[in-house]
Formats: structure tokens, C-alpha cells, sequence
């Protein structure tokens, strides 16, 4: 049993981005250090909670000892162990890239704001209190605020703008939906929701319903999922390349926070509810799918391009988690898995391009840029991943999407199939125009230095990839696992001890 | 009073959207700052509404839910900060790029606004690199 351990992963980088701003402040090498020590340590928890989780199942740590549903807990289970697992592979990836690429020197605070940032994500995942998801929320939203306007620049600065307004609203939204789900059932515990929905009188399902729509509503803002995927292009092609990678997760939090609302307190069998989120978010998700598809296409720069294949990867994962039953879930959490390494992966991909490039425009061609052999590798790898192409994860991930929705084949199937061709096109068009068209000009001499950890890390998230390819029949089997655990949610609210308290 | 309490967030609430869907930062600005006030006393009725009663169990014989005041306390604070960050990111964009429309300008945009692009010249889109 991990004990104290649960709330690890929200205390440590709390505590180092503390440390950070006030003793280290203008010493980066130290800054750099720590914030590697805090993420490799971040590692070694999220392994030692994972593994405890799948062994032992759901832990709640009761903050303060307060007893359920009075105080607020935190709860590891598999489905938050599995999430907090990724963010913190994702995290070292994202921070060796900073150090090698030296993004994290071109602002004063970005190490400690990624610990914000980690901190806030985190403590979002094992959170199993519907109050402190929002608080978890705002707190990884003010990091990611300080973290997309790294760097400066006017342009980055109001499209960063734009971003915060966009996400205080979905924040004004958050809290109108807990008041209500306050007001009709007197509880904001998420197992004590779970237990409590089912018996509520007949008169408040109208209230109820109104409350799971408006949920579902702020975690779409979160995900993108059409109608409210706006803020995310020009928010991802803004910020710095390295922070857009990191992004990556943060559209997961709203997936993850569906699934979690979606199964367990709204489950397809609550009778108040019933299909409705069913029949809001799946039709929603595929046309996600075709938005980012078509964005993918039409994109004119290189950023544009990559964020547009992240709103489609969305769109997979709300599609399989909209159809909310164990087979199409399991199937969501190993594509959630894949696109946040394949679409961070790919943000890297394009920093590097950019970075080395004369301008961002794919439309006019460039000279060819340093160390084109090898960028063009990783292009091509992460695109693959991406477009969801055989050998990578992301061929398996919609496979086993496509496996689930056998009986909705006729319309799932066309529009994935479809979306996987356009998606390739758009890849393939854009690699041609970075990589291909400049042969014909002149190189440019080239100063920079080699970069050896930043292509160690977008190295490291590829690795990521193929051993989720490798891996992915022990793999699905535990998500498997997790996906039943979420629609019998028993052991969950068994861990809460309910009862005990009152 | 639970008709005066509704009319004013809704009240509340409609202002708040209207000036959020405005052009230039600062209107959006207040218009999230009303929204800010409409949701914590939206918040504050959930635990139903109350005359003269303290939020303590065996004060008297009846009492007040203390929850929905800690909640929007907590929303309270949290809002506050977010107003004070926006406030400064749009101080920092109107002082870099010299007006405080809203909408993005410059190539990198596809749905910039007619007269975006013209404000800033192409060079803006270029900035990242």
C-alpha cells in the first residue's frame, strides 16, 4: 500500500517550483538540475504507485485525515496511476528537450513553472474530489498561462491571451456545474456522487442532466472537441514548441476527465442521463475527427499542421470514449497513451524544423535546413505515429478502435478510415515541402550547436512509441483491466470508506 | 428572495457574455470579471438560501450550509488571480503590439479579422523563430 506516497506527485513539484522561484532564482544550472532530479524522482513514484495500484487496487489518501465525503481524498486507481505515469514520461522528455535546445533559458521561469504545470496535472489525475478537479484545474491552468507565453512575443503574448479568456470561461462553467451538482445532490465526492445519483428522487433529473452537460461541456473545452476546439491551433502554434509538446497531456486531462464523469458517475445506466452523453459526444468526436483532418490539409505552417493532428487525435480518443463500454475504453486508453507521446513527439519534430528554418510557412519553400538527413527521419517516424500508419502504436490504436465499434462499422469505420488517408496526404505534402523541394536550393552554412539532448528526447518519446507497439499485448490486457474496474466502480467507492465518517 | 437572487445572476450572467463577446481585451476583461461575480453567487445559493442563521451545527435550530461558503471562497480567490494574470497579459500584449484588439493579426492566422492583417504587417507572423 503507498500510504503517504498518493499524494506525492502533487507535493514534490509544489515544493521544488517553491524552491525554484525563491532560493534559485537566477542560477539556471541549478534551476536545470532540480527540475531533472524532480521529474526523474516524479518517475520513480508514478512506477512505484502504478505498480502498487495494479497490485493492490484502488487507495484513497484522506487530506487531513478528514473522513469521505467531508474531507477531500485523493484516490489512485489504475485509470489515475496509468495517467500520472505518462505525464511523468512525458515531463522528462519535454524538460531534456528545454535544457538541450535551450528554450528554458529564453524566459526566467520555466522550470518552475513546468513543476506548477506537472503539479496541477497530477493532482487533476488523483484527485477524487469534483471541487478539487476544479481547483487542479486552475492551478495547471495559471502554469500553462506562464508557460505558453514563454519567450514573449507579441504574437504569442494575444494569442496567449485569447487561450486564458477562452479557458476562464470554461473555468466560469466548471463552477456553475458544481453548484448544481452541490444543489441536487448535496455531495461533490466523485464515488459518493457515483453511489448517490442512482437513487435521486424522479423531480431532479432534469437538473441532473443539465449538470452532466455543462461537465462534459468544460472537459470538451479541455479536449478540443468540436465545437469548442478554437482556442487550441492558434494557442499550440504560438507557444514555444517545447511547451506545445507538454500541451499534449493537458488535452488528456479532458479526455481522462470525460471518462472518468462519463463512466462512473454518469454511467450509461443511470436513468437520469442515460444515453445522453452517449449521443452528445460520439457524433461530437467524429466530427473532431474530420476538422482535424481537414485542418491537417489546409494548414500554412508547420506548428498549424501538428495542432490540427492533435484536435483529430482528440477526436479518436473522444470518438472510442464516447461510445462508453469497456471494450471501446480500453481501446480509448491505449490511443490516449499513444497520441500524447506521438503528438509531443511531433510538436518536438516541428520545433526542431522551425528552428533551423528560414520561416514557418509550409506554402514557400526554404533553404534546406541543418541536420535535414536526420529531422527528416524523425518526420517521418513521428508522422507515421501520428497518421496512424503501421509499424507504430498508432496503427494498433485504431485498430483496436476499429475492433470495438464492429457493430457501428458502417459510420465509424468511414470516417477513420477516411480521416487515416487524409491525414497521410497532409504528412506526406508537408514533408515533401520541408524536405524535398529545398534539394534543389543552396545549404546554408550552419553555427548552431548539435543539440545532442534535445534529439536524445524526441529520440526517447519515438523509443516510447515502439515499446508501446512492442508491449501492446501485456498492455491492453491491464487496460483492459482498468477499462472493466471504471464501469464496476465498486472497489472505488469501497475505498472511499463512505460510511465511516458521518 | 430567490426570485431577486436568480434575476440578479441572470442579469449578471447576460452582461458578463455580452461584453466577453466584444472586440478589445478590456471589456472582454470585465465581462469575465461579471461572469466571475455571477457564478460565486450562483455558488453561494447552491447550499439553498438562508436567512439569520450561523453556518455551525447546535447554534440554533436550524443552520446554514457551511460548504458553499468555503467553495466560493475558494472560487473567489481563485478568480481574483486569474483576473490579475489576464489584466497583466493583456497589459503586456496592448504595450508590445501597440492596440488591444482581441483577434490575432498577421498570416499565421486563418480566421484573423479583414483589417487584422493590415494592422501588423506581415512581419508579425514571423516572430517565432
Amino acid at each position: 500500500m503507498m500510504g503517504h506516497w498518493i499524494i506525492a506527485p502533487v507535493v514534490l513539484p509544489a515544493f521544488m517550483a517553491g524552491l525554484m522561484v525563491t532560493a534559485m532564482r537566477n542560477d539556471l544550472l541549478l534551476k536545470r538540475v532540480m527540475g531533472v532530479t524532480s521529474i526523474v524522482l516524479l518517475n520513480a513514484i508514478a512506477l512505484a504507485l502504478l505498480w502498487s495500484a495494479s497490485t493492490h487496487g484502488p487507495q484513497v489518501y484522506f487530506l487531513g485525515d478528514w473522513p469521505a465525503p467531508f474531507g477531500i481524498v485523493l484516490v489512485l486507481d489504475r485509470l489515475s496511476a496509468m495517467m500520472v505515469m505518462l505525464l511523468a514520461a512525458l515531463a522528462l522528455a519535454v524538460v531534456l528537450y528545454a535544457i538541450g535546445s535551450g528554450w528554458d533559458a529564453k524566459g526566467a521561469h520555466f522550470h518552475p513553472l513546468l513543476q506548477f504545470l506537472l503539479m496541477g496535472i497530477g493532482g487533476a489525475f488523483l484527485t477524487g474530489d469534483a471541487f478539487n478537479l476544479f481547483v487542479f484545474f486552475e492551478i495547471l491552468l495559471i502554469a500553462s498561462y506562464g508557460l505558453m507565453i514563454h519567450g514573449g512575443g507579441s504574437e504569442r503574448t494575444r494569442a496567449g491571451l485569447q487561450y486564458v479568456a477562452f479557458n476562464l470561461i470554461g473555468s466560469s462553467l466548471f463552477l456553475f456545474a458544481l453548484a448544481l451538482t452541490y444543489s441536487v445532490t448535496g455531495t461533490l465526492n466523485i464515488a459518493d456522487l457515483a453511489q448517490k445519483l442512482p437513487d435521486l428522487p424522479e423531480g431532479d433529473a432534469a437538473l441532473l442532466r443539465v449538470t452532466a452537460v455543462l461537465l462534459i461541456l468544460v472537459f470538451a473545452i479541455k479536449g478540443a472537441l468540436v465545437p469548442l476546439q478554437f482556442w487550441l491551433p492558434g494557442t499550440y502554434a504560438n507557444a514555444p514548441g517545447v511547451v506545445a509538446a507538454m500541451f499534449a497531456v493537458m488535452t488528456k486531462v479532458g479526455a481522462y476527465a470525460t471518462l472518468r464523469f462519463g463512466a462512473m458517475v454518469f454511467p450509461p445506466d443511470l436513468p437520469a442521463t442515460g444515453t445522453l452523453l452517449h449521443a452528445l459526444i460520439l457524433p461530437a468526436g467524429l466530427v473532431t475527427l474530420v476538422v482535424g483532418a481537414v485542418g491537417v490539409l489546409g494548414a500554412s505552417t508547420l506548428p498549424r499542421l501538428v495542432a490540427f493532428g492533435g484536435i483529430a487525435s482528440m477526436g479518436t480518443a473522444f470518438t472510442a470514449i464516447g461510445a462508453f463500454t469497456p471494450a471501446t475504453t480500453s481501446a480509448a486508453l491505449y490511443y490516449i497513451l499513444h497520441s500524447t507521446l506521438a503528438t509531443a513527439a511531433m510538436f518536438l519534430v516541428a520545433d526542431l524544423v522551425i528552428r533551423r528554418r528560414a520561416h514557418a510557412r509550409l506554402t514557400e519553400t526554404a533553404p534546406p535546413i541543418a541536420q535535414s538527413g536526420l529531422i527528416s527521419a524523425l518526420y517521418m517516424a513521428a508522422a507515421i505515429a501520428m497518421a496512424g500508419m503501421p509499424p507504430l502504436s498508432g496503427f494498433l490504436g485504431k485498430l483496436l478502435i476499429l475492433d470495438a465499434f464492429r457493430d457501428q462499422a458502417p459510420l465509424v469505420w468511414s470516417v477513420i478510415l477516411v480521416y487515416s488517408f487524409l491525414m497521410i496526404l497532409g504528412y506526406a505534402r508537408a514533408g515533401s515541402s520541408l524536405f524535398w523541394k529545398p534539394s534543389a536550393m543552396e545549404a546554408q552554412p550552419d553555427e548552431r550547436a548539435p543539440e545532442g539532448l534535445a534529439f536524445t528526447a524526441t529520440f526517447g518519446l519515438l523509443a516510447g512509441l515502439v515499446a508501446l507497439t512492442l508491449l501492446a499485448g501485456p498492455v491492453t490486457v491491464w487496460l483492459g483491466i482498468t477499462a472493466d474496474s471504471l464501469y464496476a466502480p465498486q472497489d472505488y467507492i469501497a475505498a472511499n470508506r463512505l460510511g465511516e465518517g458521518g | 428572495m430567490e426570485a431577486l437572487v436568480a434575476i440578479a445572476i441572470g442579469v449578471m450572467t447576460a452582461v458578463g457574455l455580452y461584453l466577453t463577446l466584444r472586440l478589445r481585451t478590456f471589456p472582454v476583461i470585465l465581462g469575465l470579471t461579471m461572469l466571475s461575480y455571477a457564478v460565486n453567487v450562483f455558488l453561494f445559493s447552491s447550499g439553498r438560501l438562508v436567512q439569520n442563521r450561523a453556518p455551525i451545527i447546535g447554534t440554533g435550530e436550524t443552520y446554514t450550509d457551511p460548504l458553499p461558503q468555503a467553495l466560493v471562497l475558494t472560487a473567489i480567490v481563485i478568480s481574483f488571480g486569474m483576473t490579475a494574470v489576464i489584466m497583466i497579459m493583456a497589459i503586456g500584449g496592448f504595450l508590445e503590439s501597440g492596440h488591444d484588439r482581441v483577434n490575432m493579426s498577421g498570416r499565421d492566422q486563418d480566421d484573423g479579422g479583414p483589417e487584422a492583417g493590415a494592422a501588423d504587417g506581415d512581419a508579425a507572423g514571423e516572430g517565432r523563430a
